[in-house]
């Protein structure tokens, strides 16, 4: 089994607030799908990154804040899974709920270092 | 005669750990072997003794008096102060006339969550460390481990012999772990505790009393590391309300000849609400601090399942338990439950596809519950798992019910 990296990527869009019933629902989204991984036993680990307070370090100790004024996706979080292909990591990110708000998963293999 | 029978067997399954505990303690694991022989003269002789004279008014004392002067004889007779204790008791006494088993209240105490550590020995295989924990730390008979495991007196002798072998070739220290290690090894405590506990619950053996007794020593030996300062965990609380949940149901969950009751059969009035109120308890406790572990997931799990009439977001609740604790820790069971988690929350389209990526070919359960969810959409597809079930089924009974299920479709 080899371990691969999904990246979850969505447009930026600082003024969206949502209520918390959708927090909720968001939540629940993510959950259920991160738990029918783990239901394959092929979860390793997940992590979900906060939108806010951001730092970028540049070159020269140069720090600012976020990376969101160049680009226009933002990186939300990722999952570590393990599978035997590229195939089967494709078939665990179908269903990913960043896919439902018009974002994408960027699959990787992980390489042992 | 009779009570005099009895009163030794319940003596001797509470003082038995304490004074092995409390010898072993003394002359260290590598001559458990000694410990045993002495407690096991103390009571031949206590049996001998009170079956002429009759019961002491205080057999305890009794006992531990009986104890000590096997101790003292012990080393005289051996000679063992030269050959083999010295090294071990150098710090302890130097003159082995003056050998004397401290069974004060706090020395048992101490030295029996030790001899949990030590017991509790990754050196040691699983099982093996389940029996020895039976029979070093909860005074069981050969006969009633034997018949817990469903194998022979033999097989269980000669498993607990590899092990005291190889918790004397390590040459444990008898002490509690360090504190930067204490919580990896407790991890591997609260393991074994939990096994001896599922040992009951789940045991085929129809003998309802060992089972029930092989819980109630897993709450005991549990209760143990909650009465310490330095072991009284989140996680050791939440283990503790899950077994007190799950315990809530024994009496609920098997007929008089021994035979499981499906949680939806049983009468909930024999649940034990005095049992589901500590569970309660303790499941909060466990919510001290940041530490979120398995335990405490299967805790809450549990907790669901012990509400009597059914809040509307029970199911819910579960499904979202579980969706964590496979990311904690994956296993067929956990995985299986999800999947019916799904069904009774998203309905059987959803659960089917869930079911399907899962992939426990070999696993009964697995099949019945396919079964069970393509019943009413799809005949033939319910009809093969039940049959891949069926023939994979281990007991009678599961397979009577399959046969059922096979027949109403």
């Amino acid at each position: 089994m080899t371990e691969f990296m999904m990246i979850f990527r969505s447009e930026y869009k600082p003024d969206f607030k949502p209520s918390p019933e959708q927090m909720a629902a968001s939540i629940k989204q993510w959950q259920d799908w991160i738990g029918g991984i783990a239901a394959q036993g092929k979860f390793v680990s997940t992590n979900r990154l906060s939108s806010v307070g951001a730092k970028v370090v540049k070159p020269g100790n140069l720090v600012t804040d976020g990376p969101y004024i160049e680009v226009k996706e933002i990186i939300g979080g990722n999952i570590l899974v393990k599978a035997e292909s590229m195939e089967e990591a494709l078939l665990l990110a179908e269903g990913c709920p960043i896919l439902m708000v018009g974002g994408n998963v960027e699959v990787r293999p992980v390489i042992s270092m | 005669m009779i009570m005099e029978k009895e009163l030794l067997s319940s003596l001797f399954k509470t003082e038995y750990s304490k004074i092995i505990a409390v010898l072993c303690k003394c002359f260290g694991i590598a001559n458990i072997a000694i410990a045993e022989d002495i407690a096991n003269d103390s009571f031949l002789k206590a049996t001998e003794a009170w079956s002429m004279h009759g019961v002491p008014e205080n057999p305890t004392a009794w006992l531990y008096t009986v104890a000590k002067n096997k101790t003292k004889d012990y080393v005289k007779r051996q000679n063992l102060f030269s050959v083999i204790i010295t090294k071990e008791l150098q710090n302890r006494v130097t003159d082995y006339d003056e050998i004397e088993l401290d069974l004060s209240v706090q020395n048992i105490r101490d030295s029996q969550l030790q001899m949990i550590f030590t017991v509790c020995n990754p050196v040691i295989p699983p099982e093996a460390q389940i029996g020895l924990a039976l029979r070093i730390l909860c005074g069981f008979g050969i006969d009633a481990i034997a018949d817990a495991f469903l194998t022979n007196k033999e097989t269980i002798h000669k498993r607990l012999l590899r092990a005291k072998e190889k918790l004397r070739e390590a040459n444990f220290q008898i002490t509690l772990p360090a504190p930067g290690e204490l919580n990896a090894r407790l991890e591997m405590v609260l393991r074994i505790i939990y096994l001896i506990f599922n040992e009951g619950y789940y045991s085929a053996t129809p003998n309802n009393i060992l089972r029930k007794e092989l819980c109630l020593e897993a709450m005991r030996l549990n209760y143990f590391l909650l009465e310490n300062a330095s072991t009284n965990t989140p996680g050791v609380n939440a283990l503790m309300s899950l077994m007190c949940f799950h315990a809530s149901r024994l009496d609920a969950r098997t007929n008089a000849t021994g035979e499981i009751i499906l949680y939806e059969d049983q009468n909930r009035a024999l649940w034990d609400d005095e049992l589901i109120a500590k569970g309660n308890i303790f499941l909060i406790e466990s919510a001290k601090g940041q530490e979120i572990t398995k335990y405490h997931l299967e805790a809450s799990i549990a907790y669901w399942h012990c509400t009597k009439n059914e809040p509307a977001n029970k199911w819910e609740k579960i499904l979202q338990l579980y969706n964590q604790l496979l990311q904690i820790e994956y296993s067929p069971v956990a995985a299986l439950n999800r999947t019916f988690a799904l069904y009774i929350t998203s309905g059987k389209e959803n659960a089917i596809k869930e079911a399907e990526k899962i992939q426990l070919e070999g696993n009964h359960f697995y099949h019945a519950l396919l079964g069970y969810l393509y019943t009413g959409m799809d005949k033939i597809k319910a009809m093969a798992h039940y049959q891949k079930a069926l023939l994979l089924a281990k007991s009678e009974k599961e397979k009577v019910i399959l046969q059922n299920h096979i027949n109403q479709l």
